[in-house]
This record gives structure tokens, C-alpha cells and sequence, in this order.
């Protein structure tokens, strides 16, 4: 079966003298590689030129508020039991009188915690949401962490702003950041 | 000779010495971008602008890191390896004429380190030691690979030395002399020993990449068998030494080849540009025309040091068997022919002998691929 018509057959047989010279066969790879020298080099300049990744990359975890500026997560731990690295960690609490602009249903997660270090970003925890609460961000990577304890990311890092919504389809987003943004966005 | 004429020629010696070593530190840089843009690449671009503080850069590197003498090791051998081989790949720009001469109170100056009717043997018996460094150096390590890679390098710079030689006696046998200075003098203007002996510069070339140990010929340090070859034990500066000195003789390599063959400070027209500038300039014209043949000359070395990493970066590593084959079965034969064919030629006055062998070789070459069954051509090279 031949796949493609790159490949030759290898054969031992005799060389011919202008083969064994290796003269011409060397100035033909010469020829090629100085060609190269001409070529559009693909090379993209990291940390200056970002590329842009595409709608569906799975980068930073965001928690959802809905259109009233409540936080969607109900604290169900659906994402917790979906999530193959058991990263995601949560203390459910029962929503207060008063707190109705706050939370949108009536137990809310207190504490959310995502272990960066065990998320694989596979994103089964946004499929198994049942309140449309958790997404992974496909415009921003999680930022590097030097330290332990900057690895568990809690409510403070996750919640998405309200005045600084993510949207999945944003067509203003042309790269995909990479600097760590985060610490003034996110509340 | 009096004092000013000391004077200059101390500051002549300790600038080629400076140029050397600026040449072979941007030679590291060098041989990383053309590498990188031969592969569509952009190679090191970070460390200053377009990368250029790299040589530094890696030299620190160097600096810092741990300098590591094995405990089986033979001490003071292990330290005098990575020495021997830069103080070799150092001592041959002595006599190579890197331009004509300078006038400085009357006097002239060549632009040579040291004068020697003999340059040609100096440059190869001191060619000869640099095995040494890195025998001794691959000895030293007490380390198998070290030990084979030395064996292998001693062992190909002694086959390809003796082509090395036989390739320029033709040369020598037309100059009727065997100081460096005098061959490229004997190239003037246009003459380049280039259009006399085409097969002598081939066969030159080769032996000065196998003498390197460049690719395809580097066979000494062949990562994939040998680890790092006779510098698998090194490290730190005294690493850099062994690389360094490989940048140096490919330098120094590249001199000889340009001069030899590429007719070194001479270029076409020379005389002309020398006589407007002395009759327009006096002295300062001199100085100036001897410039512009040095600008010329470094052009040339800069073109095969070029060409060197060029080779590296498109032809794969010979097989040892292959290497040994091509030194001794090829190379060493064509280089007596070579030698035959010009005596013959000086005999009857043909200035151009050289090319009926490659006449003939190329003759012989399509004849061979003409009768060669057709089909699967460039297969497996044996
Ligand atoms: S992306 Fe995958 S690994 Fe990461 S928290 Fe969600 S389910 Fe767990
Ligand atoms: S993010 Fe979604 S799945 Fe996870 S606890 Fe909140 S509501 Fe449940």
C-alpha cells in the first residue's frame, strides 16, 4: 500500500561514478538549503505577537453571573464529580435574606476552589454544569505561578467581573493573552 | 628592524589575534542564524539587538558553570587538552598575509604576523599538533567515547592531512614557493590559483572540512554513537576552549583557503585603485588601497566560513567506513594525478592541465550515469 509518493524503494546496488563522487548530489542539497534562506520564516514572536487559538480553547476557569449580575453556581458539585483530576473543591452555603442580588438560587457555592496544578483543562466541567456557571476561557491562559499557594484559585480569581464580562464569540479578541491580566479584572 | 617597526608590527600581531578571536566569538553567533534561517528559522534574537550580545551571553553561561575534572581522570592531561587545542588554532594566523603592507614613514610593513619562507609547512605542522588537543584531551577523560572519538579524530586528520598536502603541492609546484605570501602574491589581480587547479582547490576544501572537524566529517564528536565525542567529559570554559577552537580553525581554515586559492588581498583591478590612491592620497592612498585588499580578503574568509556552516546545516554525517574510503581511495589518488598532470603541464607550458582531469572526471561521471539502469537512481549510498 503506498500512502504517499514520497517514498523510494531502497536498493543496494552499485553507485554510479558521478554518485561516488557525491559532487552533484551535494550542490543539489547545497542549492536546496540556500534556497531556504529566502523562505517566509513561520516563526511567531511569543511573548510580543500572541495567536490567536480559536473559540474553543480551553484556557482560565470563569464562574458566570447572569444578566442581573447574580453568580450562577448553585453549589450542586456536578463539576466536582465530572472532573477527572479532582480539582475542583466547594463549601455550599444557603442563600440569606438580602442576598437575592447576589446569588441567583438559593444555595450558593461559599468557597470554590479549582487546583490548577490537577486541572487538565479537558473542560468536562463546563459540560456537566447544570446551571451554565462554569466556563473555561478561551481568550486567557491560566498565568504561571511560582508558589504553592498561588495554585489553588478561589472565588476571588474565578468569579468574572461584571463590568468585564467574558464572552465566548467576543470579536473584538484577535489573540489569545497570555500575561497574567488577571489580578485586576477578576474581584 | 627599529623600534617604530617593532611597534607596528607588535600592534599588527596583537590585532590579528584580536580579529581572530572577535571572528570565531561571532562565528558561534553566525553559525546559530545560518543554521536557524537555512531551516526557516530565526535563530537567537533575544540577548541585544538581533541577538547580538548571544556570544556573551553564552560565554557567561560558560563562565558559570561547574568546572567538573572527573575523579579517574588524568589531571593535569585533561587541563592541558582543551589548551593545546586553542594555542594551536591560535599560532597559525601568524603567516597568514592578511593584506599587503602598510607605509609608515617610508617604511613598509607587511600585514602578515611573521614573515616565514616556509608558512606553508608552519601552517601544517601546527595543523598537526591540534590533534593533539584533543587526543590528549579525549585520553585524559578516561572515558570510552572520549577515547573513541579521539582515536577517530587522530586517525582522520592523519588521512586527510596527507591529501591536504599533496593537494597544494601542485600549487606549490607552480609558485616555486612555498611561503604564504609569496602564493598570493603570484595571484595578482585576477590570477587566482582557483582557475589552475580546480581539482587541487576541491580536493583542499574537503580535507580542510575533515581537518576542522566539520560536518560531514565530524566524526570525532558524533552525538548519536560517541555522546560528545573526545568532549563528552568536559565542561565550563574549559568546553568552550574545544568549541572555541573549532571556530578558530574553521577561521584560520578559511584564510588558507582564500588565500591559497582565492588569491587573498588581490582582486581584480587592484592595481589601478592602488595608483589612483597614491597619486591622489600619497601615503594615507597606500594605506587606504591595502585596506580595501584586506576588506576583500575578509570578504573571501567571510564567504567560507559561510560556506562551512552552509555545508553543515544540508549534508549528513559521513559512516567512518565511507570517510576512510573517500580519504584514502579517492581523495589521495586524485591528489596525485593532480600533482602528475600539473608537472606535466608546467613541462609543456599548459597553464590550465588541472582541468583535463576534471574534464575527463566529468566525462567518465555522465558516461556512468548515462549506462546506469534507469529508475530507482539515489538509492542507498554504499
Ligand atoms: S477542566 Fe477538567 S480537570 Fe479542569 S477543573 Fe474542569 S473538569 Fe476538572
Ligand atoms: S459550577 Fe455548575 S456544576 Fe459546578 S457546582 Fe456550580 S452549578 Fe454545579
Amino acid at each position: 500500500m503506498q500512502l504517499t509518493n514520497r517514498s523510494k524503494q531502497v536498493s543496494n546496488k552499485e553507485m554510479t561514478l558521478a554518485e561516488k563522487m557525491y559532487l552533484p548530489a551535494i550542490a543539489q542539497g547545497l542549492a536546496i538549503t540556500f534556497s531556504h534562506l529566502f523562505k517566509k520564516r513561520p516563526t511567531i514572536q511569543y511573548p510580543e505577537v500572541k495567536r490567536y487559538l480559536g473559540p474553543v480553547f480551553r484556557g482560565h476557569h470563569v464562574l458566570k453571573r447572569d444578566e442581573e449580575g447574580r453568580e450562577r453556581c448553585t453549589a450542586c458539585g456536578l463539576c466536582a464529580v465530572a472532573c477527572p483530576a479532582e480539582a475542583i473543591s466547594m463549601v455550599a452555603a444557603e442563600r440569606q435574606k438580602g442576598e437575592e442580588h447576589l446569588y441567583r438560587e438559593e444555595k450558593y457555592a461559599a468557597v470554590y476552589e479549582i487546583n490548577m496544578l490537577r486541572c487538565i483543562f479537558c473542560g468536562l466541567c463546563e459540560e456537566a454544569c447544570p446551571k451554565q456557571a462554569v466556563y473555561l476561557r478561551h481568550d486567557k491562559f491560566v498565568p504561571v505561578f511560582t508558589e504553592r499557594e498561588d495554585v489553588i484559585f478561589g472565588k476571588n480569581k474565578l468569579v468574572e467581573d461584571v463590568n468585564n464580562r467574558y464572552v465566548r464569540n467576543n470579536p473584538e479578541v484577535k489573540a489569545t493573552p497570555t500575561e497574567p491580566t488577571l489580578s485586576g479584572a477578576a474581584t | 628592524m627599529d623600534l617604530t617597526a617593532l611597534i607596528i608590527k607588535t600592534i599588527i600581531i596583537l590585532v590579528i589575534f584580536g580579529v581572530t578571536l572577535v571572528i570565531a566569538m561571532y562565528s558561534t553567533y553566525a553559525e546559530r542564524k545560518v543554521a536557524a534561517f537555512l531551516q526557516d528559522r530565526l535563530g537567537p534574537n533575544r540577548a541585544g539587538p538581533f541577538g547580538l550580545l548571544q556570544p556573551l551571553a553564552d560565554a557567561g553561561k560558560m563562565f558559570f558553570k561547574e568546572d567538573f575534572i572527573p575523579a579517574q581522570a588524568s589531571k593535569w592531561l585533561f587541563i592541558l587538552g582543551p589548551c593545546l587545542a586553542i594555542l594551536t588554532a591560535l599560532m597559525t594566523s601568524a603567516v597568514i598575509p592578511f593584506g599587503e603592507s602598510v607605509k609608515f614613514d617610508n617604511m613598509l610593513i607587511p600585514l602578515q604576523g611573521i614573515e616565514v619562507n616556509i608558512g606553508i609547512l608552519y601552517v601544517f605542522g601546527v595543523v598537526s599538533l591540534g590533534v593533539y588537543g584533543i587526543m590528549v584531551g579525549g585520553w585524559a577523560s578516561n572515558n570510552k567515547f572520549s577515547l573513541l572519538g579521539a582515536i577517530r579524530a587522530a586517525s582522520q586528520n592523519i588521512s586527510y592531512e596527507i591529501a591536504l598536502g599533496l593537494s597544494i603541492i601542485a600549487i606549490l609546484m607552480m609558485t616555486g614557493s612555498l611561503s604564504v605570501s609569496k602564493i598570493v602574491q603570484d595571484q595578482h589581480g585576477f590570477a587566482w590559483n582557483l582557475f589552475n587547479q580546480p581539482l587541487g582547490f576541491i580536493i583542499f576544501l574537503t580535507c580542510a572540512f575533515a581537518e576542522c572537524n566539520r560536518t560531514p566529517f565530524d566524526l570525532p564528536e558524533c552525538e548519536n554513537e560517541l555522546i560528545g565525542g573526545y568532549h563528552t567529559e568536559y565542561s565550563s570554559m574549559k568546553l568552550g576552549f574545544y568549541l572555541f577552537a573549532e571556530y578558530i580553525n574553521m577561521f584560520i581554515s578559511s584564510a588558507i583557503i582564500s588565500s591559497l586559492y582565492f588569491g587573498g588581498y588581490n582582486y581584480p583591478g587592484m592595481d589601478w585603485v592602488r595608483e589612483n590612491l597614491t597619486a591622489s592620497l600619497g601615503t594615507t592612498g597606500h594605506n587606504l588601497a591595502t585596506a580595501i585588499g584586506s576588506a576583500v580578503f575578509f570578504g573571501k574568509i567571510f564567504f567560507f566560513i559561510f560556506f562551512f556552516m552552509w555545508v553543515r546545516w544540508t549534508i549528513p554525517r559521513f559512516r567512518y567506513d565511507q570517510l576512510m574510503n573517500l580519504g584514502w581511495k579517492s581523495l589521495i589518488p586524485l591528489a596525485i594525478l593532480n600533482i602528475v598532470v600539473t608537472g606535466f603541464g608546467l613541462l609543456y607550458e599548459v597553464k590550465y592541465a588541472s582541468w583535463i582531469i576534471v574534464a575527463v572526471m566529468v566525462v567518465l561521471a555522465v558516461a556512468s550515469q548515462a549506462r546506469a539502469p534507469k529508475g530507482a537512481v539515489s538509492a542507498q549510498k554504499v
